[in-house]
């Protein structure tokens, strides 16, 4: 008993340094740059959520999901359509955005945005009961398809005009907390007795089988988790730009895995650097104005043949290791 | 009946589409087990160097020659199979070693490289491709009309497909091929040279590709780069329906993909045609997780 | 380990490197003004059209030695044809290149992206294309030169109701695109308050090639001609495919047909069928004239509808710039000089003078911007026989 509310008294601390921290960062982030840059640590952050929780089903458990743009595109829209349907009329009038009143309903959004994608991960999730690699992904892709067409089809939700009328809610404070939540909640899924097995799966799935991890939860399970993420960082993005179908389209995805694959499958912190790469990365290449995606494949290409197992490999950074990496080097450097 | 034999007609005729890229998506996995996520924009490619071809012998004018629209096919194939083996050559190979999803990314970089320089080279307008074989209805009995060019593209595949699964079960390169399919590294051992196979395989892979992109080109004259990129993911998906790998199953995922297409627009709704072929997939996958024609390969221990 | 510290070194150094040059800001005589668009991605072509529309302008501006002899800079940024992307583009464009008037996006779902951002910064937008109402609703620095959904699926219902006396219609319609659907379902309304009736309504998405199976059901339901509110890219392959099939009635459309493509794509598929146009290749009009050979001579193509409506985004920004600087020159300076209080006021004021614009002479007729910021005109039918455009009528507002 008091170990249990020691250790919900921790996750709560932890949870206000979050929410303090990512505060504390929009505040000096509005007062420092400029809007440009902001909405490049926005968009970077909400790639960070895609990048970790894809990073989960690909480089952790070692499936093949190649349509993370439909779990995107279910939570951005059921949260978007809670926010302009539901929130009126459950929460009153719309409150200003950034104030406190506007939080509640927002939160609520977003959890929901995430379960509905949660839902629709577990159906996805339930054909890996049968299916192994490039089968899956197909399935996922054309999930991510379905899931476009369904909305291109929905009059409520706009269709192919878009979701006009969503006010916005997210900033830099919103976006960075869920991404630090999120890491902070798989790390530690990582680490548990739960993450040993998942990895077990990814290493050699027979194997894990026959020692008696259920095999078929587990890879499941790992679908319905990234797919919730996924969701609340769509939910995060219909507040934050203009909601669209065209932004989920499967090139998306492929955006999404290639964060993964860059910044290390399986490193958590490489995600976090893939994600943070590759969005920039298209800004900085805009001087090349029409030859920007020329020069975007070719990197894509050299990088994958120079640096196969991506930037951190599967690699974490902490700080304990980064100590022991340093003192280990200095005699070599001096050398 | 009349209307469904129509869509029956025509979705034949789709299908056939289908079924060529599919060819050469299966062979290139059999072989590497890679997704070649460049083969749309290889199809692409190939309707392109069919255009230039074309206007460089003048092959679309008013009197079109049947020779001139053979030479052009078979100069666009060229043109796309020496591309297909140069893309294995200097991006798949240097990563064949690494991880599926490497390789994976590997292919993505290239679809998107060929996209964007064909946006760059040919323009991003859509061009009108050249009547190669002056385009003629005929109506068939019950009021069904098919066009000449229809009729072609059923022909020409049919000849490919044959052509393809005798090379395969009757040559000596063809059972190397299966060979290195079944294991590379014993294929290896046993003296075939692996990586001649692998650069045939893709030179006869984007060789129908290009073939595929001529044929639409003839029956919808009109180009553009991105046109590979929708038509890529359904012919890979007819190409895992069939059963990935397998030649037959490429040919019947593909007429499947473009039969069920057209009977959806015709009898449920045609705002849901481009969903119904994943609705497809995923059933028959649920049944059958290797494809109707699919071997389930045992795990091994 | 050395190679590997050596490698992150470089991609670091790259890095900022990139990220310096990016930041530096222009600092000239010029006025700066902004151009984004789908220049990249599924929609490529109509972006790049617009461009060389607004390109064409402004380079014959500035060879004419600028507006009251300052020249005009322009900044061109692609936005992949995602709505996201339009957004970080103009943020981009006002943040780093610091413009002062931005002109962009056909679709309007990237115009709705970007809109907000140039409304809070105080930077007039205005698009060419886009035709979605909702646009310029997002606030009194949005403005359009092109016609509105409502109107031109009024315009479509009318003609078709009551020049050509038709009844029975069908819809083919791109289900992926806002124009397209947009265009759609206002014809629609139109055609039913005016006593027609819609017996098909069929879907395509951009991009596709095959529309045989569309066409197979609309043929069944015989309409008396069938509304195809797409762009040109799908239209000349539909009227081919629905002539192959045997369907004779005439198709309908707007000004997204507008291309030399059209035709060369088509051939004599579209013979008996009609469409809105901004204005007429052959009108005696010597701004037409002008621009028309103007585009082909650098571009080697006709313009399409998205070139001259860009055009005349161009001109009206231009226009009113020259209004601004014969009223108030000080206001005008500061439009090159630092981001500050005064030009904040100047661009409030060059808002002003884009929002009352009246009559101004565009190549795709003259052009008046309403209470709501959309641009009233007229609306050419054009008809096409024998693979010529012929003039039919014009409907006014």
């Amino acid at each position: 008993m008091p170990r249990k509310s020691k250790s919900a008294l921790r996750a709560l601390l932890l949870l206000a340094a979050v929410v303090a921290g990512a505060w504390a960062l929009n505040a000096g982030a509005l007062a420092s740059l400029n809007p440009y840059i902001y909405r490049i640590l926005v968009l970077c952050c909400l790639n960070v959520i895609l990048a970790l929780s894809l990073n989960l089903v690909n480089g952790i458990t070692g499936q093949f999901s190649i349509g993370h743009a439909g779990f995107m595109a279910v939570g951005a829209y059921v949260s978007a359509a809670f926010t302009v349907y539901a929130t009126p009329r459950l929460f009153g009038v719309t409150a200003e955005a950034g104030s406190l009143a506007a939080a509640g309903p927002f939160i609520v959004a977003l959890v929901l945005g995430g379960l509905v994608a949660a839902v629709a991960g577990l159906l996805v999730g339930l054909p890996s009961m049968r299916l192994r690699g490039d089968y899956l992904a197909i399935v996922t892709l054309g999930f991510g398809e379905i899931i476009r067409v369904a909305i291109l089809n929905i009059d409520a939700v706009g269709g192919a005009r878009g979701f006009a009328g969503i006010p916005p809610r997210t900033d830099l404070a919103w976006a960075a907390a869920v991404a630090a939540l999120t890491f902070i909640v798989l790390r530690n899924l990582i680490r548990s007795y739960h993450g040993r097995a998942l990895l077990a799966i990814r290493e050699d799935e027979i194997a894990a089988e026959a020692l008696g991890v259920p095999t078929t939860r587990y890879k499941v399970s790992a679908f319905v988790v990234a797919a919730f993420f996924a969701g609340v960082s769509g939910g995060l993005f219909s507040h934050y730009t203009y909601l669209h179908t065209n932004s989920f389209t499967f090139m998306k995805s492929i955006e999404v895995i290639v964060m993964v694959v860059l910044g290390g499958m399986g490193s958590l912190i490489g995600s976090v650097l893939g994600a943070f790469i590759l969005t920039a990365l298209p800004e900085m290449l805009r001087f090349a104005s029409a030859e920007r995606l020329i020069i975007y494949s070719i990197l894509l290409i050299v990088l994958m043949i120079s640096r196969p197992q991506g930037i951190l490999g599967n690699r974490e950074i902490s700080w304990s290791g980064l100590l022991t990496r340093f003192r280990r080097k200095r005699p070599g450097e001096a050398a | 009946m009349q209307e469904l034999f129509q869509q029956l007609a025509n979705g034949i005729a789709w299908g056939s589409i289908y079924a060529l890229i599919a060819l050469g998506y299966t062979m290139v996995y059999g072989i590497l087990r890679l997704i070649n996520f460049a083969h749309g924009d290889i199809y692409m490619v190939g309707a392109f160097a069919a255009y230039y071809l074309a206007r460089l012998l003048h092959a679309g004018g008013p009197e079109p020659s049947p020779l001139l629209a053979a030479v052009v096919l078979l100069g666009s194939m060229a043109i796309c199979a020496a591309l297909g083996v140069a893309i294995e050559y200097f991006a798949y190979r240097p990563v064949r070693k690494s991880s599926r999803l490497t390789a994976l990314i590997t292919a993505i970089g290239v679809s998107l490289l060929l996209e964007n320089l064909g946006i760059r080279l040919f323009g991003a307008d859509p061009k009108f491709f050249p009547q190669l074989v002056a385009p003629r209805t005929i109506t068939l009995a019950d009021g069904v009309i098919v066009t000449n060019h229809q009729i072609t593209v059923v022909v020409i595949s049919i000849l490919l497909m044959v052509g393809l699964t005798l090379f395969v079960h009757r040559t000596r390169t063809g059972k190397a091929m299966r060979a290195v399919s079944f294991n590379r590294d014993a294929a290896s051992l046993m003296g075939i040279p692996v990586n001649r196979i692998i650069t045939i395989t893709f030179a006869i892979g984007s060789a129908l590709a290009a073939a595929a992109g001529v044929l639409v080109g003839l029956t919808n004259p009109k180009i553009e780069p991105l046109m590979g990129i929708m038509p890529g993911v359904k012919a890979f998906v007819a190409a895992v329906l069939g059963g990935i790998g397998s030649i037959p199953g490429a040919v019947i995922g593909g007429l499947l993909m473009g039969v069920s297409e057209y009977l959806v627009v015709g009898y449920i709704s045609s705002t849901y045609r481009d969903a119904i072929a994943f609705v497809i997939l995923i059933l028959v996958l649920l049944v059958k997780p290797a494809g109707l024609l699919g071997r389930n390969v045992a795990e091994k221990v | 380990m050395n190679g590997r510290n050596m490698r992150f070194r470089l991609i670091a150094l790259l890095g900022l490197l990139l990220a310096f040059a990016a930041g530096c800001a222009k600092q000239s005589n010029e006025i700066p003004v902004g151009v984004y668009g789908s220049l990249t991605g599924t929609t490529a072509t109509f972006g790049i059209s617009s461009k060389q529309g607004i390109e064409l302008f402004m380079d014959n501006v500035n060879q004419a030695g600028g507006v009251a002899g300052t020249k005009i800079h322009m900044t061109v940024e692609d936005d992949q044809s995602k709505p996201e992307e339009a957004a970080t583009a103009v943020q981009k464009l006002i943040d780093q290149d610091g413009v002062i008037a931005v002109l962009g996006e056909v679709a309007s779902s990237r115009s709705m992206a970007a809109a907000p951002i140039c409304q809070q910064a105080g930077v007039p937008m205005i698009s060419p294309s886009s035709t979605n109402p909702k646009v310029t609703e997002l606030g009194d620095y949005i403005s359009r030169v092109c016609y509105i959904d409502p109107f031109q699926g009024m315009v479509i219902a009318k003609f078709a109701r009551q020049t050509l006396n038709l009844s029975k219609a069908a819809v083919l319609r791109d289900n992926k695109n806002d124009y397209s659907v947009g265009l759609a379902n206002y014809f629609s309304e139109s055609f039913h308050a005016m006593g027609g009736t819609v017996v098909a309504d069929e879907a395509y998405s951009e991009g596709d090639q095959d529309f045989k199976a569309q066409l197979t059901v609309i043929k069944q339901k015989r309409p008396e001609f069938i509304v195809v509110p797409g762009y040109y890219t799908e239209v000349a392959l539909i009227a081919r495919q629905a002539r192959e099939l045997g369907i004779t009635v005439p198709l309908l459309g707007g000004d997204g047909w507008v291309s030399d493509r059209l035709l060369e794509i088509a051939q004599d598929a579209l013979d008996g069928s009609y469409f809105v146009s901004h204005y007429w290749e052959k009108d005696e009009n010597p701004a037409i004239q002008k621009f028309v050979n103007d585009y082909r001579a650098r571009y080697n193509s006709t313009p399409d509808a998205l070139a001259a409506l860009a055009y005349d985004a161009a001109g009206v920004l231009v226009h009113s710039l020259e209004e601004l600087n014969k009223s108030d020159p000080a206001a005008f300076k500061s439009l090159t000089g630092p981001r500050n209080a005064k030009q904040a006021a100047a661009r409030a004021k060059l808002r002003d003078y884009i929002n009352a614009t009246k009559d101004f002479p565009g190549v795709t007729g003259k052009i008046t911007l309403d209470a709501k910021r959309n641009a009233v005109k007229t609306a050419t039918f054009l008809g096409i026989k024998n693979r010529q455009y012929e003039f039919v009528a014009v409907v006014e507002p």
